[in-house]
């Protein structure tokens, strides 16, 4: 068990390529902490640095108060675990699991306890004489955590370790990561792409971008207040809808409609309006935007219809019965819009509406 | 192939056959021709089925026909072969996987020249630089010695060749496995890249017995002391006699005996390339 810190830390490869900016994050012991980006962003290069796979360029990694920098990967206490699991082909699944223990000459009564342990913990006891050749990719992706479950390391590092699998096994061995991370009470590090696994394993959701952090924050924090635009559009599925309005007052304009802000206007002027689908609702009468229907994606349990306002084009998230009226209009709880600046993409809360109106105007346009 | 056609079926196997006969039959004329006397070898048009002096060529061979043409005993030459050939095989592969080890898991100043030096080496044939290498060994004092047989072709650009692209289709997070799992450079080399390459040593092993076996033209140059004379030189010299008629039966004989290592090796071996075909480890 250890806690991790990360002060100012940095890579930069051959050619001045510069793959990560300046990443402080203090990791608390037994915390699942999720790395969470689009490819490209340097998750998977941050996770490495931590692993000591990558020589880390600038500022410092401490575990459990110790920095790691010039630590080999062996000795940083920590186990990987990786996409492609990375077992040794050649070796049955006992002695995968044994490999690491023995290079560290620990007794063999105490490599088979651990074994038989991890084994059991995991169920692929009655595999442990089978190659890994022999095994499903579900079975393979469990003789991995198992190979740095019996290391019982102060910190797991996880890259994208259910990448290969099928979807449902996916949501299975999800879970199952999560209860033994619980279990075992160990610092975790977890790298995917995939946003709804960030959502359902973390503990606190890091979310980067182009090799810097956008946002930290618990999943509900980030799914809730995200920090900018491309948090809202990367984090829940359907993606949140973006579209450029202006602040009138207490009316928000989008294209040809209009609605009330109830007096919840941050700023005024031109701004990027954050709407989850599921906070859109369909209205009667001639409340709302109009809004023009162009096709409907059946869920089951939900409906997504897709559709524009003005040009705009917006996803409604509607119950699975709800009945789609031919001339639609919808609304949204003003208390459930997000604003963001359109300069820069940051979100305009509440507490900084007075700095944020100053820089409103410019109308320099955001991807 | 899974559709069913005739033709196509007879026609794969006619070329087949052809091939077959193509490859074979000079080694069947040369099994056939040991079994003769080197009467009927010389007088008549070449007989197509065996003959009756099979046991006496043969023997002939093992006993009085070196002595004969002035060389040592059919054993020791093939001894000398056998020695040469095997060390020549596991110095290659000893060398050449370091070599490739080094070249692919290390990063060191001038590591892609080495390899292109390497390669280079590749393109010329041993004959081009056959008299700089025999001023070398000459100069050293190494002819007539097994250092001076053996070490001028224990280096091999075509193996370090082949196991580079092996050890470049391992994924990388092998060796970063085990690297967090506490296994130094050789550690890893010795526990997880050489049980991989096993059947790529195997093939080698037989490509490379066999280039060992019948060497001839270095061998011929660097040995006078007849105590190092190897099959092939001496197969040589039975053909080049001064004056009479060469004993094609004894030569031939002495072939087909010569056959017999490189094919125990292959079947030997090919156990382990089957065992390597199946199962897949990747």
């Amino acid at each position: 068990m250890a806690s991790i810190d990360i002060e100012s830390v940095g890579k930069v490869y051959t050619g001045n390529v510069r793959a990560v900016t300046d990443i402080n994050l203090a990791i608390k012991d037994g915390e699942f902490i999720v790395l969470v980006g689009p490819s490209g962003c340097g998750k998977s290069t941050l996770l490495r640095m931590l692993a000591g796979l990558e020589t880390i360029s600038e500022g410092a990694v401490k575990i459990g108060a110790r920095v790691v920098n010039q630590v080999e990967p062996a000795d940083r206490d920590i186990a990987m675990v990786f996409q492609n699991y990375a077992l040794y082909p050649h070796m049955t699944v006992r002695q995968n699991l044994e490999y690491g223990l023995k290079n560290r000459k620990t007794p063999k009564a105490e490599i088979d306890a651990r074994v038989a342990e991890a084994a059991r913990m995991l169920e692929i006891t009655q595999y442990l004489d089978r190659k890994p050749r022999a095994l499903s990719g579900g079975q393979r992706q469990r003789v991995a955590m198992g190979r740095a479950i019996v290391r019982k390391p102060s910190v797991f590092l996880f890259d994208e370790p259910l990448s290969n699998l099928d979807a449902k096994l996916r949501v299975s061995m999800r879970g199952e990561i999560k209860r033994l991370q619980r279990r075992l009470g160990t610092t975790s590090i977890y790298v995917t792409h995939d946003q709804l696994e960030a959502m359902t394993l973390a503990d606190r959701l890091v979310v980067l971008n182009g090799g810097k952090i956008e946002q930290v924050g618990s999943p509900l924090e980030v799914y809730h207040t995200p920090a900018s635009t491309f948090v809202a559009s990367f984090i829940g599925s359907p993606a949140m809808n973006l579209v450029k309005a202006e602040c009138q007052g207490d009316k928000l304009v989008i294209g040809p409609a209009m609605i009330s802000l109830n007096g919840y206007a941050p700023t005024s002027g031109a701004v990027t309006v954050g709407m989850r689908a599921e906070d859109l609702r369909v209205v009667t009468g001639d409340k709302g935007m109009p809004f023009a229907v162009e096709y409907v994606e059946e869920l089951g349990s939900q409906r997504l219809v897709h559709g524009v306002v003005g040009d705009q084009s917006l996803t409604i998230a509607l119950s699975g019965e709800t009945e789609i009226p031919a001339n639609m209009r919808i609304d949204i709880d003003p208390a459930k819009l997000h604003f963001f600046a359109q300069a820069d993409g940051k979100r305009i809360s509440a507490a900084d509406r007075s700095g944020a109106a100053a820089d409103a105007p410019s109308p320099a346009p955001v991807a | 192939m899974v559709e069913n056609r005739p033709f196509l079926t007879f026609l794969t196997h006619a070329f087949l056959l052809c091939g077959f006969v193509v490859v074979a039959f000079p080694v069947y004329v040369a099994i056939i021709a040991s079994t003769h006397d080197a009467q009927t070898l010389m007088s008549t048009t070449m007989p197509l089925l065996p003959g009756s002096h099979f046991i006496e060529n043969y023997r002939t061979i093992f006993t009085s026909a070196s002595a004969a043409n002035g060389l040592p005993a059919y054993p020791l030459m093939a001894m000398n072969s056998m020695i040469m050939a095997i060390v020549i095989t596991i110095g290659k592969i000893v060398i050449s996987i370091l070599s490739a080890f080094a070249i692919v898991y290390f990063r060191f100043r001038f590591r892609q020249l080495a390899f292109w030096i390497i390669f280079i080496t590749l393109m010329l044939p041993v004959e081009v630089r056959i008299m700089p290498t025999y001023k070398i060994v000459a100069d050293l004092g190494m002819l007539n010695s097994w250092a001076g047989l053996i070490i001028p072709l224990v280096a091999s650009a075509t193996a370090t060749f082949l196991f580079r692209q092996f050890f470049m289709t391992v994924p990388e997070e092998m060796m970063e496995a085990a690297r967090v799992d506490g296994a130094g450079p050789m550690k890893f080399f010795k526990d997880i890249l050489l049980p991989l390459s096993r059947t790529n040593i195997a093939a080698l092993c037989v490509i490379l017995f066999i280039y060992g076996w019948v060497q001839y033209l270095w061998p011929m140059l660097v040995t006078t002391d007849p105590s190092y004379y190897t099959l092939m030189m001496g197969m040589k010299r039975m053909v080049a006699v001064q004056d009479g008629e060469v004993q094609w039966n004894l030569v031939m004989a002495a072939s087909v005996l010569a056959m017999l290592p490189p094919v125990a090796i292959v079947i030997f071996m090919q156990r382990l390339f089957i065992r390597g075909l199946t199962e897949t480890e990747k």
